[in-house]
Order: structure tokens, then sequence, then C-alpha cells
């Protein structure tokens, strides 16, 4: 194999498996800068990918598919917001709780209405398009990097988006606030639990699109072990960048990397792929100890916000 | 006072699990399923013979011991979202002396309970470390090493040392030295049946006298409340987020020893991570955190576990277990709310 052609299938592989967990740690970045802690990212995106590969299945079109699967997210996400937005529940249990409702739902509903925990394969008219299909060579480069999902390269520009709502517009700088002084904003005006619901409903729709993602582009279909743990490793990549959305993106592309490398490298047989899969995590961790060290959480970061205190 | 508190705690958690169970039932007649039948199965299944009480004992074991460890870790302050690694290292551990010491009995199984104490204690320590020493985020940390420890234990079990020729994706079993199987009238009831639940039991025990009566208890306490005020009172945060982060990592570990000493006797290769440290945290939350609730709510946990393998029999999705559990912790989340409304309504009725 050609070096460009081993670029190529690096690229593509960052671009298939980056994309669910940076959607999902940008969703996380929204809420746990406005002081909610959403440890429901899981659940919210395993949620998101049964419901986007069951209404891909029905309406036989994948971006309508993605859609929804953010929107159940968001509806958990809703759930969420209630809990601990509404009844300054403590957002750990109500993260763990949503951890167990979602999964529980999705395979629940799997069962109800495919009889079976997995949900029928899509045909890949269903799943999310590919750009300028049939264009280039297959195998080639270009094929590889350009004939690939638009919805990959539309997540890697919404950080971008994101960093400029986060650090340039009026809702950001609000939302920042909220998470670190909460009280403050309330008396210069700023409605603290209308923020923190914008944005933990955002979390949860971001979170369900991408479990959406991961069933529409490469699973083509919903299985129980389809997110396992992506949610968590989101929220780590967010702790990992800081919780600003540019810092999220190295820490989901460690992974998405990692995650690449491992098909090339595991190929030769001479490492055994339970510690090739081992490389992201110690990757991270050692990325966290020798470069970027303390991440401050923000100061409101899981304490609810009451007003009568 | 403390009496009411307890009370009304309790009460609360029951009407938790009462609206867990409602919403479970409105779920089953959405997809045309009578509630009934299905929590009937449940019901039955754990309560109409004497053996499979044992059986939800024996579930209940593993997660007493993980539940434990996160109640444990709740008192300090730190959310030990880790116990699911811990558990892996504590049941390789004792996997690892299970195989290859050879002892009585008498010497084997406590050797292989404290290696995999050990092991599970180090686990942890190590995340303690890193958040003590620089800064890093403990939830981040646990995350990481809950990963680790998944692919190690794979990839361990995989190794020619280890693997069981012939045996599948699986190791060696454990001698027999080393299991920590039940007198035989049990065995023949339930051929799982182990001690694991009496060792649950002793450290949930052990566990509640070190919280509440030692100063050690105190100190942990005290850094759980306030940080800064327990520093000023001289406590040392740094080194007792170490001990507690170690002593949790330390019953995660343990629970992991208990399910492969009493129940498996050999590991298999993991597909999936396998819940028992997640787990844990909802035993821990239905208990409050008060380790003598965690053998109760873990019991609990255990039964609905158990009961809800036996759910497929009458075409029940046994996920209904799951979304039940997290619609308790979502509603005991949320008590306080109710709390304050009976409050609110106690004081109008003393007024009246």
């Amino acid at each position: 194999m050609s070096f460009t052609t081993i670029l190529g299938l690096l690229i593509n592989a960052v671009l298939v498996s980056t994309p669910p967990l940076l959607l999902a740690a940008l969703g996380s970045c929204f809420s746990e800068r406005s002081g909610v802690v959403n440890i429901g990212i899981e659940g919210m995106m395993t949620l998101g990918a049964f419901i986007g590969a069951m209404t891909a299945h029905y309406t036989g079109n994948g971006w309508v598919g993605f859609f929804m699967g953010g929107v159940a997210g968001m509806a958990l996400g809703l759930m969420h917001a209630i809990a601990c937005v509404s009844f300054n529940a403590d957002q750990t249990i109500a993260g763990t709780a949503i951890n167990f409702i979602g999964p529980g739902l999705a395979i629940f509903l799997s069962k109800a209405l495919f009889n079976s925990s997995d949900s029928p394969s899509l045909t890949p008219a269903q799943k999310l398009p590919k750009m300028f299909a049939g264009r280039f060579t297959p195998g080639g480069f270009l094929y590889n990097v350009v004939e690939t999902y638009p919805a990959a390269y539309l997540s890697i520009l919404l950080v971008a988006v994101i960093w400029f709502v986060f650090f340039k517009s009026r809702f950001g700088m609000r939302l920042r606030a909220c998470g670190e002084h909460p009280k403050a904003c309330a008396t210069l005006g700023i409605n603290v639990r209308r923020v923190r619901y914008v944005c933990v409903l955002l979390s949860g729709f971001l979170a369900g699109l991408g479990g959406a993602f991961v069933t529409l582009s490469t699973v083509s279909q919903f299985r129980p072990s389809v997110i396992v743990g992506q949610g968590f490793i989101a929220i780590a990549a967010v702790i990992f960048g800081k919780f600003n959305p540019q810092g999220a993106l190295i820490g989901c592309l460690i992974f998405g990397f990692c995650n690449g490398i491992k098909p090339l490298v595991g190929s030769s047989n001479a490492i055994s792929p339970n510690l090739i899969s081992m490389i992201p995590y110690v990757v991270t961790l050692l990325a966290l100890i020798l470069f970027v060290g303390n991440s401050r959480v923000p100061a409101a970061s899981g304490k609810p916000f009451a007003k009568d205190e | 006072m403390k009496q009411k508190l307890l009370g009304s705690h309790l009460l609360l958690t029951l009407l938790s699990i009462v609206i867990g169970f409602l919403v479970g039932a409105i779920l089953l007649l959405i997809i045309g399923i009578s509630p009934g039948v299905a929590y009937a199965k449940l019901f039955t299944s754990v309560f109409s013979e004497f053996k499979y009480i044992i059986y939800s004992m024996i579930y209940a074991s593993p997660l007493i011991f993980t539940g434990l460890s996160v109640a444990f870790s709740f008192k300090t302050g730190v959310f030990n979202i880790g116990a699911e690694g811990q558990f892996v290292v504590g049941s390789l551990a004792a996997l690892a002396v299970g195989i290859f010491v050879d002892l009585p009995a008498i010497l084997h199984v406590p050797l292989c309970l404290i290696a995999a104490a050990l092991a599970g204690a180090a686990w942890s320590a190590v995340v303690g470390f890193l958040k003590v020493k620089r800064g890093i985020n403990e939830v981040l940390s646990y995350i990481m090493f809950n990963w680790i420890a998944f692919y190690f234990s794979n990839y361990v079990v995989n190794l020619q040392a280890v693997h069981k020729e012939g045996g599948g994706e699986a190791s060696k079993d454990i001698l027999e030295s080393a299991r920590l199987t039940a007198p035989k009238f049990l065995t023949d009831m339930c051929p799982y049946a182990n001690w694991g639940f009496l060792l649950a039991v002793a450290c949930a025990v052990l566990v509640w006298y070190t919280i509440t009566k030692t100063t050690l208890g105190y100190q942990l306490r005290a850094v759980g409340h306030s940080r800064t005020a327990a520093e000023y009172g001289g406590i040392s945060s740094n080194r007792i987020f170490l001990i507690s982060m170690s002593i949790s990592g330390a019953l995660a570990g343990l629970g992991g020893a208990v399910q492969l000493m009493g129940m498996s006797g050999r590991l298999s290769q993991f597909a999936g991570q396998e819940g028992f440290g997640f787990q844990g945290i909802t035993v821990a939350l239905i208990a409050g955190s008060h380790p003598v609730g965690c053998i109760l709510s873990g019991l609990f946990y255990g039964a609905m576990k158990y009961g809800g393998t036996k759910l497929s029999l009458v075409n029940v999705p046994n996920e209904v277990v799951n979304i039940i559990m997290g619609t308790i912790i979502f509603f005991i989340a949320i008590a306080h709310v109710f709390r304050k409304l009976f409050q609110r309504k106690q004081k109008g009725g003393a007024a009246a």
C-alpha cells in the first residue's frame, strides 16, 4: 500500500469514528458550561441510536432518522432538565437514572417492534448519504477522504460554530456565566433556569445525533452494544478539553485516530488487539498527565440553582 | 427527629419504587403486554421457592460490594464511577491467585480475597494519586481506568498460561480450594450457593462502623461536607481522598473476587462492560449511601436482576427491569421535592 492510500484510509477511519463522540462531547460542553453535569450522555446516545435506526427503517430517509435520533436524545435531555433545573435534583443521580432508562427503553422498544434486540439492517439508501458517490475510483485517496458522510464534516464544522456561540455571542457569555456564578446572573436579570434548560436540551439533542450517526453510518442497524461507553468517552474528552469545544475536538480526535489505526496495526497480528484497544485510554491519560494537567470544572457545575436560597 | 428523617427517606424510597413499577407497567401496556403477567412472573421467580431466594442473594452479593464501594466514596464527596474497573482488576487478581497458587482452602480463600482487595485499592489509588498530585479530574481517570481494566482482562484471559484449552473464550477454572462454595445442603438446592452474601453483610457492617464510629470515618465525612472546613480543622484532605478512594476500590475489588470465587469460577472474555460497577451506583443511591441500606437495596437489585432473567419465558423484554430501576433512581433524585410537600402538609396540619 502506498503512503497516500494508508493516509486516506486513516483519515476515512477518523472521519467515521470521531463524529459520534464529537457531537456528544459538544453537547456535553453546553450542559457543563451552563452548570449542569450530564452523565446521562451514554443513555441519550443509545436511545438516539435506536430511534435513528428505527425512523430510517420506516421512512427510508437517513437524514430524517438522524434528526429524530437527536429529538429522542432531547426527550431524555428534557427529563434531565426537569429533574436538575426545575427540581434541583442531584445531577449525578438523575444522569445515572437516564443511563438506565435510555438503553433500557431502546432495547425494550426494539424487542416490541422488531421482536429482537437488534433492529433490521438498513439498506445503503436508508442510511446517511455519502457525498460525491461514484465520483472517485474506489480505494484511492480522494475516495476515502472526500466520498464520505457529509454529516461527519458537518460535525467538525459545528466545533467552529459552537466556539463562536460560546465566546463571541451574548447567549454564550450568559451560559458560561450561569455555570460560574448563577446568583450573579440572576441579579443581572438573566433567567438562569431558562438558559440551563436550553443547554441541557441541546446537550441531549447533540448526544442523540451522535448516537444516530453510529447506526446510520457504519453499523447500519441498532444493537445493544452499539454505543458501549462512547458517551462516557465523550464526557472524558470534554474534561480533557477543559470544557471548550476546540479542546473537546482534540480529545475526540485522539480516540478517533487511535480507533482509526487499530485495524491498520492489528492486521499485522503481532500485538494483541486487546492491548491496541487500550491505546486511546492510555494516550488520553498520558496527555493529561504530561501536558494538560488540571481541568477546572465550571464553578457552579453540579450545583442546583435555587432562587429561594 | 433522626428516626423521623430515616423514616421519611425510607418512605420516599418505597414511593419511588412504586412509581418505578407503575412506569414499567404503563410501558408494558403500551406494547400490549399485561403488566400483571410480567410482574407475577417477576415475583414468583424470586419468591415462590426457597432456592430462588438463594439465587437472588447470589446475584445481590457482588452488587452489595460495588454499592458499598460507591457509597463509601460518596461520603468523601468522590463519585466512584470506576467501581466497574476495580471490580474487574479485583476478579483478575483473585483469578491469578486462584489458578497459580496452591494452598489449603483455609489460606487460599483469604489470600485470593486480599489480592483482590489490594488490586482494587491500587487501581483506585492511582486515580486518587492523579487527582491529588496532578489535579486530574477523577471522573475522567476512572472512566479511562474502567476501559483499560476491561481490555486488560480480555488480554489476560487470552494469555496462553491462563486460557483454558478448548474452553472457548474463557480462562482456566480457579482451584477448588479457592472457591467460596457453600455447604452441601445449600448447593444441592442451588449449585451456585456461596458464602459471598455473608461476606458482603460483614463488610457492610464494617463499613458502617468505620464511617460512624472511628476517627477516620469522622475525617472522611468532614472532608465530604466541606473540604476547606476540614483543612481548617487540621485534616489533610489529600490524605483522606487517597484513603477513601483506596478503600472504595478495595470494596469493589472484593466484589469482583466474590463473583469469581462464588459464582463463575472462571473469567470469560467480555463483549461489553458487565455493569456491576454501574449497578453499584444504583444500589448506593437507593440505599441513600447508608452501608446497611446497601444490603437491602443490593438484595432488591439482585432479586430484580434474577427475576428479570426469567421474564423472557413469558415473552416480556427483560429491559423493563432497567427501566424500572432507572425510574426509581430518577424519582429518588427528585424525592426531596416530595419531602418538602409532605413537610408543608404536616406543618399545615399542626397549625389547624
